[in-house]
């Protein structure tokens, strides 16, 4: 009973040890908000790799792509249908992406994928990222009349009203821009009395042309480069009624995120949905020519991994395989370059990998099968290596925390020498004694790493207030959107990690009580009474 | 020899000596003394004669080189550390000239310290009125009661002595072991903690051994035993004026 009385009172009397114990509860703090950012950081991103990514990718390399895919499904379903949840084929070519925007060409490397949008949504989160609401549901490669994001700040104007107006107005500065050099070859020949060719500066002087300009990208296009489609004859498109094959791109192929004076993040577009823009990419052939093509920007996709959004655009599968010759004339038999699979839940991924593989022997098929895990690998590993780190510093710094308690311990332990020589001579067992500090330093882990986890605890849920406090104070944003995309800063806690954070916490200032309390077990009792 | 039954508490040949750098030192030389029951003992001697350190013995708090402790017609020294542990804390009372109580604990709390230390939480949980009551009737024998919550350092040293003899009495001992008790008092609060302990000696028949280096005080006590350079002198004027004494057997043994 005295060891109990005695060690809370010691607690309440000697705040050197609470002085002490405050590195424990700093050390505790820090660790859940680290462990708590990083985890729910890593969810996150867990969560939109995999969602992005597809539990197992067959990719082939060739440029042709895999002929039949329906052929190769089969071939799967017999190996491993029962861990199969859906399927989904695509064509992945590299492209590059020209949009017109002022009257300059901004080119851009995408990865453009072919998609069946029906399946596609299946297999990896697709939909869900678009910004019009009814493509969310389910995609389209139509432009819609309105209604996209129009509510998110520097958002433009898009969609089919948009095309109209723009189309009519382009069709007005054309025949404005005809006008006027109409007037000035009237006003040449009138000056010099004979017939000249149009000023070029009398065009430019109109301000930058508003539109696709065809010809600024013509400089560009080597020779051979098949030309797709309706393209570019007016006779027979008009923009203010119709479209091009539809593409989706990625927002950041067509955006880019910029601080203003005041230190807000703004988006600018260089094109949104009812803009046309032009692609170029290798056709499937053994000697490949570059096809180019234009399409209509039906929508954009936003999933906030960057090197998503800033890589792919995507178009219907069946366009895609048209425009590459990947759709044999005889047979019709289609080739993709791309199986995506979904497995049940629960499956294991690396066993189902692992059957693929050896079905289609990488020295054999030039395909490789991955799960998303070995494509995000390095990243997540990357994740995982830095909050192991974090981890070990900061349970070093508890474990220092921990000699300052032994310190203090030793201290006290000291300054109490008179008084367990008289606990000795009241009869107290040395056992007895080394209890009562050994409960302490318990007690002592408890209240510290107690207040951590409370303080830890509350940081975490108002981490997002905070961050806006620091970056107020410091003027330096702590969570930067135009790096994470995420707008606010995520976190999960978990009650495991809260648990063993809290134990090895405890565990430190209890075991660096242990040399003070052994020594105040082992002290003579007749030195303790004698001591001054 | 073998022990009497009138003596409760007993030495026999009891060496001690302290060991620094490598030169022994002689402390006690072969003390046999007996302490009769319900008799106050005094024990004097002049500074550094092993008053203390004769006492610690007694009380089991230090190992003698050689000799035997006796208490009640048993041999303690020799015991396992729960036993004596249970001695100190049960069939005897310590009292020092620093009164050493507690400085965290009330005059309650460290009345009731023994109490607590003999028993578990849940024990001392199930006992607590019964030794709450006997608590605070220590403390009214000594007079304190209305100060009980008082904390160590809000007392007098006279009130912390007698704080300190409360405890002592809490497990109603048989022996009552004194080092100096009014040795940091002044004479008249001495004197009023000498007349408390001769009370309790007169009504509770408590067998007291009290040491002291003041002849005054040695003089009211019942049996006197003077040391001198690790050895008792005989001093069987002392013996004589003790008007209770029924030992005639008693010896005291100068080796
Ligand atoms: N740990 C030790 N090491 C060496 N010598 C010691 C030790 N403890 C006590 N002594 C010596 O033992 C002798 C007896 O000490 P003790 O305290 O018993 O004397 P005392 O008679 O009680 O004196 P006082 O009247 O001053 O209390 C002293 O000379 C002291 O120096
Ligand atoms: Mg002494």
């Amino acid at each position: 009973m005295y060891r109990l009385l005695l060690c809370f009172r010691y607690l309440r009397t000697r705040y050197i040890a609470l002085a002490s114990i405050i590195s424990v509860t700093l050390g505790v703090a820090t660790l859940i908000v680290v462990n708590s950012v990083m985890a729910g950081f890593s969810a996150e991103m867990h969560e939109r790799l995999h969602g992005l990514a597809s539990d197992i990718v067959i990719e082939c390399h060739a440029s042709g792509g895999m002929p039949d895919p329906d052929a190769h499904l089969d071939e799967i379903n017999r190996i491993v249908g029962d861990q199969i949840a859906g399927s989904s084929v695509s064509v992945h070519v590299p492209s590059m992406l020209g949009i017109d925007f002022n009257g300059q060409l901004i080119t851009h490397h995408v990865n453009l994928v072919g998609i069946d949008a029906e399946t596609y949504d299946n297999v990896s989160h697709f939909g869900r990222y678009l910004l019009h609401p009814d493509n969310k549901e389910s995609v389209t490669f139509d432009l819609r009349e309105d209604g996209y994001e129009e509510s998110r700040e520097g958002f433009p104007h898009s969609g089919w009203k948009y095309r109209r107006d723009h189309a009519r107005m382009e069709k007005a500065w054309e025949a404005e821009r005809k006008r006027i050099a109409e007037l000035s070859r009237e006003a040449a020949r009138l000056a010099s009395g004979k017939p000249q060719k149009d000023s070029p500066e009398m065009v430019e002087s109109d301000g930058p042309t508003i539109g696709f300009g065809g010809p600024t990208l013509g400089t560009v296009v080597p020779e051979g480069i098949r030309e797709e489609g309706a393209g570019d004859s007016p006779v027979y498109f008009d923009a203010e009624t119709d479209q091009y094959p539809g593409i989706i791109l990625g927002i950041a192929t067509c955006s880019n995120k910029s601080r203003d004076a005041e230190g807000n993040v703004r988006d600018h577009y260089y094109c949104r949905p009812g803009d046309d823009v032009r692609l170029m990419f290798p056709n499937a052939s053994d000697k490949p020519k570059v096809v180019n093509q234009k399409f209509t920007v039906v929508d954009l996709y936003e999933s906030g991994m960057s090197e998503y959004d800033s890589t792919f655009a995507f178009v219907r599968l069946d366009q895609l395989q048209d425009f590459r010759g990947m759709i044999d004339p005889i047979s019709g038999t289609t080739s993709v370059t791309t199986i995506q699979l979904k497995l049940i839940e629960g499956a294991d991924l690396n066993a189902v990998r692992d059957a693929l593989r050896q079905r289609f022997p990488p020295d054999t098929y030039a395909y490789s099968i991955q799960t998303w895990r070995d494509m995000q690998g390095p990243l997540l590993a990357a994740v995982r290596l830095e909050t192991t780190i974090l981890n070990i510093l900061l349970f070093l710094i508890i474990a220092v925390a921990g000699f300052g308690i032994l310190a203090t311990f030793f201290m006290i332990v000291v300054e109490k020498t008179r008084d367990i020589g008289t606990l000795k001579a009241l009869g107290a067992s040395g056992s007895g004694v080394m209890s009562i500090f050994l409960s302490y330093g318990l007690l002592l882990g408890i209240v510290g790493s107690g207040v951590g986890l409370i303080g830890g605890i509350a940081f975490v849920h108002n981490i997002n207030d905070i961050a806006s406090v620091i970056e107020k104070i410091t003027g330096q944003e702590v969570f930067d959107p135009t790096v994470y995309y995420f707008t606010e800063i995520p976190t999960i806690l978990n009650p495991f990690t809260l648990a063993w954070v809290m134990a090895g916490a405890i565990a430190i200032a209890t075991t660096a009580s242990v040399l003070p309390a052994i020594r105040a077990a082992r002290m003579h009792p007749v030195a303790a009474l004698r001591f001054e | 020899m073998h022990s009497s039954p009138e003596l409760l508490l007993e030495a026999r040949g009891i060496r001690k000596s302290y060991h620094k750098d490598k030169i022994e030192l002689p402390i006690l030389r072969g003390i046999d003394v007996g302490f009769v029951t319900g008799e106050m003992s005094a024990l004097v001697g002049r500074s550094g004669s092993g008053k203390s350190t004769l006492m610690h013995l007694l009380a089991t708090l230090d190992q003698p080189d050689s000799g035997e402790v006796w208490f009640d017609g048993a041999r303690i020294d020799n015991q396992s550390r729960a036993r004596r542990d249970h001695y100190r804390n049960s069939q005897i009372g310590i009292i020092f000239q620093f009164y050493h109580l507690l400085p965290e604990l009330s005059a309650i709390e460290n009345v009731l310290a023994p109490a607590m230390i003999r028993r578990s939480v849940l024990g001392y949980l199930r006992d607590r009125k019964s030794l709450r009551l006997r608590a605070e009737a220590m403390l009214d024998r000594v007079g304190l009661l209305t100060r009980s919550h008082h904390q160590p350092s809000e007392m007098s040293g006279g009130e912390m002595q007698r704080v300190a003899i409360a405890r002592s009495l809490m497990s109603d001992p048989k022996l009552l072991l004194a080092d100096e008790p009014t040795g940091n008092l002044d004479t008249e609060t001495g004197a009023t903690i000498l007349s408390l302990l001769r009370e309790l000696n007169r009504e509770d028949e408590l067998t007291i051994v009290m040491i002291t280096h003041d002849d005054s005080i040695a003089e009211t006590a019942d049996r006197c035993y003077r040391m001198c350079d690790g050895l008792l002198e005989d001093n069987a004027s002392d013996a004589a004026k003790n008007s209770r004494s029924n030992s005639a057997k008693l010896e005291t043994v100068a080796a």
